[in-house]
């Protein structure tokens, strides 16, 4: 962090190749965080010996096989994606309300894609048959899509006049947002049934634990496509960083790129919620460490947010399982003990940026 | 050719510009020239597209309006009043945004962006944060991210054009001359110029012509020493003020003088 100031590479204030040598690095980690990952557990499997029966042909224990296959390989994955999508999710908010604390887990984003998850867990059943059976295992991802959504447009629309956001308005109708989605979250719990009410349960805490290959063939491609989408909004997400009239004077189509930013947002936050509940501060962390580092040049920062969120989660997966072992941590704890200092070292360091 | 006919505006229920027209020629220095309020920003703001306005506007014979806006960013960039940026981006990456928004990717975008801040005599601020310079710093860096937009002042598609609002507002006197100098220059080459400013004496050194707005109409448009006078001045600031040929070679000094009556 010190080096900030110092003059990088071949030309003095370009951090093009800083942030390059920075995906390597994060590329590594990632590898890291995914061989950790699936070395340790409470069942006692021996990834090596496991590896070593898979290239000796002898083939895995039965033993092996489920821990390794079913339960902590989709639970690494998941931890990836969602890792990933939090940190991206996180990055492209900031870009787009031009502010490092927009995260859609505190603005009310990941809330209202929890309030749409648990709309359809519990009411999904009074869809109509037709439109149930079109939407099948998409139900819960879809409507926690549109929960996330609706919050989005919401947030924008009430905090940014004339292209510039309000940070008072915007945490503050963050928080009535997700008090709102509390609220009516709280009020379908009375409607929910005993196998509905596990499921909500696991929503509130957030959890990789539910982890599994179904649950991932739904929600990954979503979190996938919407990570890709991102990529072609790193030059306008640049551009606003001086507002939305200077974008528009470079040739940035303003209008078109927040609207795809915010459906990105939506989606891959929704996707996120939907097979893990609410992961708060992965989405402020990642980016603001990565800014410190490397700049805030978004067309290196949402990759590498994407990997260094992806291998944060994963090790705070680890963290959550390995503490009280056998038994589980929310990794919703985790993510908070380390997020949540950070958020107050933003505010003391760059009380100009917030003055509300 | 920049040309606007019956440019109206509405900001709210306000009429700000009331079916104004203009012209700016390439190859030219045009200033805007009016008092507070007079509608010189939200003026430069319909012509950038900013703002909605009725009327017609052309830029070398195309609507503005109507150009794909990676196509307008070649043709024209735009300096504003105010630049507050959100992220920790160092002065090279700033201008970078310019250079990129013309086209230029890699080394190529670097070089130019280098050569633009040695134009505002900021070489060797390329690796400071934009966000811990002075105002008049940041001014300058924001000037240069638009020439790296618009470097070459005559393109394939025609001339190119720099939109100034008040771009010496906040900078000392040697650098709002050379600021001013560049922006002449870029005329010379055959770019075009469009400027709002404040300053009276330096307008008078630099256009070649002046557009006096009042109360959101034309008061005056023409050659520089037309515009420029002491009556016409007086009558739309509402003060008296002198405009005295002198030196050497001869120029203009504007000078607002004090009426003694509102002494005391």
């Amino acid at each position: 962090m010190v080096a900030l100031s110092e003059a990088t590479g071949p030309v003095a204030g370009d951090r093009r190749a800083r942030a390059r040598r920075a995906t390597l690095a994060l590329v590594g980690l990632v590898l890291l965080a995914s061989w950790a990952a699936l070395a340790t557990g409470a069942a006692g499997v021996s990834l090596p010996q496991a590896l070593g029966r898979l290239v000796t042909g002898t083939g895995l224990t039965l033993q092996e096989q489920v821990v390794l296959w079913d339960i902590r390989l989709p639970r690494l994955v998941t931890g990836l994606c969602v890792g990933a999508a939090l940190a991206v999710s996180g990055a492209v908010m900031q870009g787009l309300f031009r502010n490092p604390l927009a995260d859609p887990g505190l603005v009310g984003v990941g809330a209202g894609a929890g309030l749409g998850a648990v709309t359809a867990i519990v009411l999904g059943g009074l869809l109509p048959p037709a439109l149930a059976a079109l939407a099948g295992i998409y139900t819960v991802p879809i409507a926690a899509f549109l929960g996330g959504w609706a919050a989005t447009l919401i947030l924008y629309r009430v905090s940014t006049r004339a292209g510039r956001t309000s940070v008072a308005t915007m945490l503050l109708a963050g928080i009535a947002l997700g008090a709102l989605a509390g609220a009516v979250t709280g009020l379908l719990v009375y409607a929910a049934d005993d196998q509905q009410l596990r499921d909500l349960t696991f929503w509130g805490l957030g959890s990789l634990a539910g982890a599994s290959w179904a649950k991932l063939a739904v929600a990954a491609p979503v979190m996938l496509a919407a990570m890709a989408g991102t990529l072609w909004l790193a030059r306008g997400l640049n551009g606003l960083a001086l507002g939305e009239a200077a974008a528009a004077h470079m040739g940035v189509p303003v209008q078109r790129m927040k609207n795809l930013a915010i459906l990105a947002v939506a989606a891959a936050t929704g996707a996120a919620v939907a097979v893990s509940g609410g992961i708060g501060f992965i989405g402020i962390v990642v980016p603001h460490l990565l800014r410190l580092a490397t700049g805030p040049d978004h067309r290196y920062l949402l990759p590498n947010a994407a990997l260094l969120g992806a291998a944060l989660l994963v090790g705070a997966d680890i963290v959550a399982r390995s503490v009280i072992a056998p038994a589980e941590l929310p990794i919703g704890i985790v993510t908070a003990l380390m997020g949540a200092p950070v958020f107050l070292w933003i505010l003391l360091r760059r009380r100009g940026v917030v003055d509300l | 050719m920049l040309e606007a006919r019956d440019i109206t505006v509405d900001l709210g229920k306000r009429r700000i510009l009331h079916g104004l027209s203009l012209a700016a020629a390439p190859g030219e220095v045009t200033i805007v020239l009016g008092p507070n309020g007079s509608g010189k920003t939200t003026l430069l703001r319909a012509l950038t597209g900013d703002v909605a306005a009725e009327g017609h506007i052309s830029l070398d014979g195309a609507d503005p309006r109507r150009l794909a806006p990676w196509e307008l960013a070649r043709r024209r960039a735009v300096l504003a009043q105010f630049a507050r940026l959100a992220f920790p981006f160092t002065v090279l990456e700033v201008v970078r945004l310019g250079a990129e928004a013309a086209g230029e990717v890699g080394a190529a975008a670097s070089a130019r962006s280098r050569a633009a801040l040695d134009k505002v005599d900021l070489a060797g601020y390329e690796g400071r944060l934009y966000q811990e310079l002075s105002g008049g710093e940041q001014a300058r860096v924001q000037l240069a991210r638009a020439l790296a937009q618009v470097w070459e002042p005559k393109g394939p598609e025609g001339p190119r054009w720099l939109f100034l609002d008040e771009p010496v507002a906040s900078l000392d006197v040697a650098h709002q001359l050379q600021v001013m100098e560049l922006a002449a220059d870029y005329a010379r080459q055959g770019g075009g110029v469009i400027a709002v400013m404040h300053d009276l004496t330096l307008t008078a050194l630099f256009a070649d012509k002046v557009v006096l707005l009042d109360a959101g109409h034309v008061a005056a448009e023409g050659p520089t020493a037309e515009v420029i006078r002491a009556d016409r001045l007086a009558r739309v600031y509402g003060c008296r003020i002198d405009v005295i040929a002198a030196g050497d070679p001869q120029r203009l000094i504007v000078t607002p003088v004090p009426d003694p009556r509102a002494a005391g």
